[in-house]
């Protein structure tokens, strides 16, 4: 009787202790997203902060990731409200001047913010590499499923989104990244 | 002691009947100006809530985007209606939203596939505890047999 009742508890403890440690593992913040291998949405942006050198845009020149085929685009949506997007500013410049000459194409993008406190905020931080644009009722946060900052989606060269970091991006991640897309875009 | 607990029935139901009725049901939705909004906004206006209240809102815990004051739920709102307003059906702007954040954006998971475990499983535990106390309360009423003893 007591072997019997024995196997009904363990019978019912482990489901219960599998659902536990399944559950104990996810993130519940981490929404899974349905975009990577699906074509990048497009988008067209205006720029409110230019970017560095030769990898500058004029302030008002309009993005379009149309116009982007062909090229890696690492499209990192970001905001000057946002503390981890401290973390990854510097590193994320530093990979773009990296790249610079080469098929890829850093570009930022504004989330949820004024292009004024952005613009402060780059001050702040002692500049950007590349430019970023202001995304205004955050339709292409939206339409890239952003659920937070930082977000940070990499296009492959054909236009599909090959990964998405969510979080501070590390440099030596991207930088895997970026190779293999240009790697397998320089493929015949 | 009783004279007091009449006294205080008689003040609160005079209170709560010289308070206005409100009606929940009729209210507008947060942001929606009904003075200058004509009748085809307020109609627009009760299907963005309709199609709102079923998409949950990603920064929050278990809301949804119609009770979210969130700037991201303000904006996915005022997205529902103008692509309500574009002439797309509500189902059509939820599946632009299960398209962006997977089916994890419908408050209700669609009742097909792996998701009929969250219908099924509440439905089985029910069923199977009901069983369960009828077995016990049927074995607790039942006399027990005299021994062979006595």
């Amino acid at each position: 009787m007591n072997w019997r009742r024995a196997a009904i508890a363990g019978l019912v403890a482990i489901p219960v202790i599998v659902l536990f440690r399944y559950g104990l593992n996810q993130d519940p913040r981490e929404i899974p997203s349905p975009l990577p291998g699906n074509p990048a949405p497009a988008f067209s942006l205006a720029v409110f902060a230019p970017g560095e050198g030769s990898l500058s845009r004029q302030i008002g020149d309009t993005v379009r990731l149309a116009d982007l085929r062909g090229r890696v685009v690492v499209l990192n949506f970001w905001a000057s409200w946002c503390l981890a997007c401290r973390d990854e500013h510097v590193g994320l410049s530093e990979v773009a001047r990296e790249y610079t000459g080469k098929p890829v194409t850093f570009v930022g993008s504004l989330y949820q913010d004024t292009p004024s406190a952005g613009t402060n905020w780059i001050l702040q931080m002692g500049g950007e590499a590349y430019p970023s644009v202001h995304d205004p009722r955050a339709r292409t946060a939206i339409d890239y499923g952003l659920y937070g900052v930082p977000e940070t989606f990499l296009i492959s060269a054909d236009g599909r989104i090959a990964r998405k970091i969510t979080g501070p991006a590390e440099p030596n991640v991207m930088r895997q990244i970026i190779d293999s897309l240009l790697s397998a875009s320089a493929a015949p | 002691m009783t004279l007091l607990l009449r006294v205080a029935v008689t003040t609160a139901l005079l209170i709560g009947a010289s308070l206005p009725a409100q009606d929940t049901s009729s209210r507008a939705p947060i942001g929606f100006d009904t003075a200058r909004h004509g009748p085809a906004d307020s109609a627009l206006e009760a299907r963005t809530s309709a199609v709102a209240s079923q998409l949950r809102c990603p920064v929050c815990q278990g809301l949804s985007i119609q009770d979210s004051p969130s700037d991201l739920a303000q904006s996915m709102r005022s997205l529902v209606r103008d692509q309500l307003a574009s002439g797309r059906t509500p189902d059509q702007v939820k599946a632009y939203f299960v398209s962006k954040y997977g089916e994890w954006i419908l408050l209700e998971p669609k009742p097909s596939g792996f998701n009929l475990l969250a219908y099924a499983v509440p439905l089985v535990v029910v069923l199977g505890g009901g069983a369960a106390i009828v077995l016990a309360v049927r074995r607790w009423t039942t006399s027990p047999e005299p021994s062979s003893a006595d």
